[in-house]
């Protein structure tokens, strides 16, 4: 986190109702300067209610929302002067050029004429698209129309970004490389705000918040959400047709939860330590001997689906 | 063929229609004011020209004169005009059709030398109403002009009966009034029938393609066949309602006179209708994007029903090239028929020819229609 | 099972041309019935063409599929009766209601109604939409309309289940429930093929082809392919992941680097010798890391590997 003390996004209680319907319910969360944040959530959650009131394209209900210093509610021009904006459906122009396209955003975004050029050639050479200034965007591999798509939403050197789902769909190597182009953009001091349901989108973030149903239910580094809020443990069982098994792990001694995960079995445990032995003895004794059971790293998905259900079950709500 | 799959077609495609209220509306509210618009707006005769009148002379003659005009019902008087620039004017913006002056010394002329002299002036930007309008004027002034004769033979102390030797008394069979309107009507009903029965399933494919419903339909068991019965028969209600509407306009609001059968009307209806939703379908099938099908379908059936059919424009006025032409325009038979069936009050025996070419024309689409579809996203 | 015929699925040399394009370049794998098969590759690597010829939607150019003892290609409309689709784009008819659309395909397959409403139902409750089911299927949300489209294409049961790209915009508690039922039917006996981009989640499939423009370089269990990775992966937790990352490349034995949210991984040729060299490397160059150790790599770490290695060849 390169920004520290100076945080780029402050919200606080941030509430949005539509009727009765309530979207964003008290969400408070601060974004540092240089600071890659992910808000990890279904479809529905809230994310894009959050992201139009941070862009000041909607009105809170409450709770107050500064980005860079400015009252989304007091001034969102100013707002969108500093912010920047892209998605996976970015609009790109098909049948214009490279070049055209960035000069139209260019102009869309209102940079100075005697900075555009430079601008401009600023991101084609941020997106490796050098040399590929007068092709048709129509022609460009996907890969490399996510990449112009983010130098175009770059052009007016925002302080803020916002990337909605950036790279789904797009195959693994131009991933990384958009991610890499990501944490540059993060250590020059941009802070970037990530709307995602893909949970290895969110993998790529310094910071992520799980949302569900307009609420933040958990806020910390990809490595502390899988690690620290899972509060239990995970075993990998395998053997031959484990996962006919599943309902007698479930009845085994410590055992939380039980899933099928490929030919394995994973169940969270209290403790991994004491129970592997435990249940692999536990299986032989009930006629299926030979099964090993390795504590194994929670993925970011499996704490998701942990939390989720923890906070689903604390509100009494229907599932 | 299983009908189950092809009732599941029918009752989704049912449902899908009247889930969106809006088409249904189009659908019915379309026909009827296609109906009103062309029925109105496709009139053969000219009647109530507008008339402008400038009476230089105000004799008891020139006012007699004029009176004969105004109760024509073929002229309406708009004006009278004080001059000629008003005059002028009136004719320029198209406020009047027609002028009549009648100049001074008018009636002086008559007495005197047993002739005079009457001015119309017609706007000849539309040729053929000024034509009729000349004729009408024409026919007021002869009128008028033979009773001043029999008024003069009198006075003179002649005999009347020399005069009018042969009395022509025409009679015009079917149209005894020879109202246009009651020839056009018939045919503006299966103008409308086409337009809308081929608008309505031309999209029914083409949404399936657009969706993306489309591929996952193709991979089940469903037959082609099945797809397009289960499709059309939902559409098939909807045109006979339509058919129902613009008929029955036809008749209690524009007074056709209908002399035929119900049973003659709704079989051949029927028969068009199948017609005209197998050209929708195959359309829809053939270009998978709804805007698109709407286009073509609209091009198929209005264009040949309105040039073709015989429907205002008669066949046998056209050059011969043109008239074998017709032979292909499924429009051709049923407006045929449906005047018959109006008019003349014909029935099956009377009309088998057209009834037999239209059911020949009506499988051919049902199989190539049927044929058309393939299972397949290539 | 249907052992007697042996695999649920038989493909063989499968090839599709666009024009100068070759979107499906002489795939060859078989499907045995219980087992869930992956086909894996970015978007443009022919998934989804695979999966129409498999679905017989679309025609080969050459090759041969055979479903459950069936040739595809001489029988097309014969074995849609076994196989189920559910294509990437969400196939059903958002004006109708999740009732509406259950009972519309199980018309078109003729499923006597006491057994669809049967299977219907607990599908439904496994799925948890039973309060569902008079809405509108557009008005679903994107996982529930995935378990809606998987609901009426089992209501048939199928033998084969042509799954492309099932879990694209679908929240992860959805996807895991979602993946539960395909376990159950795993245990039925039914062959699954399933497209993904998602490396993570082919994972959880029995078998993988890595696919990659048309063609497929590896087909292995998860296992069987990670075991291809060269090197180990060690991961690096810091606040200085860029800084992580300019030492780790200078060191001997390090492959890859890559930046990560949290930190950094590091492809190495040897884990356990160069795990410490690191450590030292990084205190030496005043970088904080707060942990360092070996983690197994992913599919997607394989998968670049691979790509770099083929590329290189």
């Amino acid at each position: 986190m390169a920004g520290g003390a100076g945080a780029q996004i402050i919200v606080d209680g941030l509430v949005k109702r539509f009727g009765s319907f309530v979207a964003v319910d008290g969400v408070s969360f601060d974004v540092a300067r240089g600071e890659i944040m992910g808000f990890l959530g279904p479809n529905g959650a809230g994310k894009s209610t959050l992201i139009r009131i941070l862009c000041g394209l909607l009105r809170p209900s409450a709770g107050r929302a500064l980005v860079a210093g400015i009252d989304v509610t007091e001034d969102p021009d100013a707002v969108r002067q500093r912010i920047g904006y892209m998605s996976q459906k970015f609009s790109l122009y098909n049948t214009l050029s490279v070049l055209e396209n960035l000069r139209f955003f260019g102009g869309v975004y209102g940079v100075p004429r005697d900075r555009l050029e430079e601008r401009i050639r600023f991101a084609i050479d941020m997106a490796g698209l050098a040399g590929r200034e007068t092709s048709l965007v129509a022609t460009l591999a996907g890969g490399w129309k996510q990449r112009l798509a983010l130098g175009a939403a770059i052009l007016h050197r925002p302080a803020i970004l916002f990337l909605d789902e950036p790279t789904s769909g797009v195959d693994p190597e131009s991933r990384r490389r958009f991610w890499d182009l990501i944490h540059t953009l993060g250590a020059e001091g941009v802070s970037v705000l990530v709307s995602t349901h893909y949970i290895d989108e969110a993998e790529y973030c310094n910071r992520v918040a799980l949302i569900t149903r307009g609420r933040l239910i958990a806020l910390g580094t990809p490595f502390e959400l899988r690690r620290r809020s899972l509060g239990a443990e995970l075993l990998s069982i395998e053997r031959e047709g484990i996962a006919n098994a599943i309902e007698l792990v479930e009845k085994a001694p410590g055992v939380h939860d039980v899933a099928v995960f490929g030919s394995a079995l994973h169940a969270l445990v209290d403790d991994a330590a004491t129970r592997a032995p435990a249940l692999v003895a536990y299986l032989a004794g009930h006629g299926i001997a030979g099964a090993t059971a390795r504590r194994i790293e929670p993925t970011m998905e499996d704490s998701f689906v942990h939390l989720v259900g923890a906070a689903t079950r604390a509100r009494g709500d229907p599932p | 063929m299983k009908l189950r799959r092809v009732k599941a077609i029918a009752v989704k495609e049912s449902l899908q229609i009247v889930r969106d209220p809006r088409s249904l509306m189009i659908a019915l509210l379309i026909p009827l004011m296609q109906m009103f618009m062309l029925g109105y707006g496709i009139n053969l005769d000219i009647k109530h020209i507008p008339l402008c009148t400038y009476d230089r002379e105000m004799s008891q003659q020139s006012l007699g004169l004029l009176k004969r005009f105004e109760a024509s019902r073929y002229f309406t008087l708009r004006k009278t005009a004080q001059d000629y620039a008003e005059l002028t004017r009136d004719i320029d913006d198209s406020s009047c059709t027609i002028a009549i002056v009648i100049p001074a010394g008018f009636s002086q002329g008559l007495n005197d030398a047993g002739t005079g002299t009457v001015q119309a002036l017609i706007d000849g930007t539309d040729s053929n109403t000024a034509n009729i309008a000349a004729n009408y004027a024409r026919a007021v002034i002869s009128g008028f002009s033979g009773d001043l004769q029999l008024q003069a033979i009198q006075r003179r102390g002649g005999t009347v009966q020399t005069l009018t030797p042969v009395d022509v008394q025409a009679r015009v069979w079917f149209n005894e009034n020879l109202e246009s309107r009651n020839y056009i009507i018939p045919g503006i009903v299966a103008l409308v029938m086409a337009i809308v029965g081929a608008q309505l399933t031309s999209l029914t494919i083409a949404r399936e393609w657009e969706r993306g419903t489309m591929e996952l339909l193709v991979s089940t068991p469903v037959k082609p066949l099945e797809l397009m019965l289960g499709k059309l028969l939902p559409y098939f209600a909807i045109g006979m309602l339509d058919a129902a509407i613009c008929l029955a306009l036809a008749v209690f609001w524009f007074d056709v006179p209908f002399r035929g059968t119900l049973a003659t009307l709704l079989f051949t209806t029927s028969l068009f209708l199948i017609v005209v939703l197998c050209i929708g379908y195959y359309v829809s099938v053939s270009i998978r994007s709804q805007v698109g099908a709407s286009q073509v379908a609209l091009l198929l059936t209005m264009l040949p029903t309105i040039l073709l059919s015989g429907f205002a424009f008669p066949i046998d006025q056209m050059p011969v090239f043109v008239q074998g032409i017709t032979y292909l325009v499924s429009g051709r038979y049923y407006v045929t028929i449906l005047k018959s069936v109006f008019l003349k009050g014909a029935g099956a025996v009377e009309l088998a020819v057209p009834i037999l070419c239209l059911a020949l024309y009506a499988v051919a689409l049902v199989v190539l229609a049927a044929r058309s579809f393939r299972k397949t996203l290539d | 099972m249907n052992g007697s015929a042996g695999a649920a699925v038989e493909v063989d040399g499968l090839t599709k041309r666009f024009g100068t394009i070759t979107a499906v370049d002489d795939l060859s794998f078989s499907v045995q019935p219980g087992e869930i098969f992956g086909l894996v590759g970015p978007d443009g690597a022919g998934k989804t063409t695979a999966m129409r010829m498999f679905a017989s939607v679309m025609r080969p150019d050459a090759g041969s599929i055979v479903i459950d003892g069936i040739d595809v290609l001489a029988h097309p409309e014969k074995t849609k009766r076994h196989v189920s689709y559910m294509p990437q784009r969400f196939g059903l008819y958002e004006d109708l209601t999740v009732e509406e659309n259950i009972r519309f395909y199980a018309d078109l397959f003729e499923v006597p109604r006491k057994l669809w409403e049967a299977r219907a139902q607990s599908m439904l409750v496994a799925s948890d939409m039973t309060q569902f089911r008079q809405r509108l299927a557009g008005q679903l949300s994107g996982g529930m309309k995935q378990k809606l489209g998987l609901t009426c294409s089992l209501v048939h049961t199928p033998r084969v289940l042509l799954l492309d790209e099932p879990t694209t915009g679908v929240d992860p508690l959805s996807r895991r429930e979602f993946w539960q039922i395909l376990y159950s039917l795993r245990a039925e006996g039914v062959a699954m093929l399933i497209s993904t981009a998602y490396l993570d989640e082919a994972e959880r499939c029995d078998r993988l082809a890595l696919l990659n423009r048309g063609t497929m370089m590896y087909c292995d269990t998860p296992a069987g392919l990670k075991s291809r990775m060269p090197g180990a992966m060690l991961e690096v937790a810091s606040p200085e992941p860029r800084k992580v990352r300019e030492v780790a490349l200078a060191l001997e034995g390090v492959q890859g680097v890559l930046l990560v949210g949290s930190g950094v991984h590091v492809n190495v040729d040897d884990g356990g010798r160069r795990s410490p060299q690191l450590a030292q490397a990084l205190a030496g160059a005043g970088v904080q890391a707060t942990h360092i150790e070996e983690v197994a790599p992913t599919i997607e770490d394989l998968f670049v590997a691979l790509l770099e290695q083929n590329s290189e060849a």
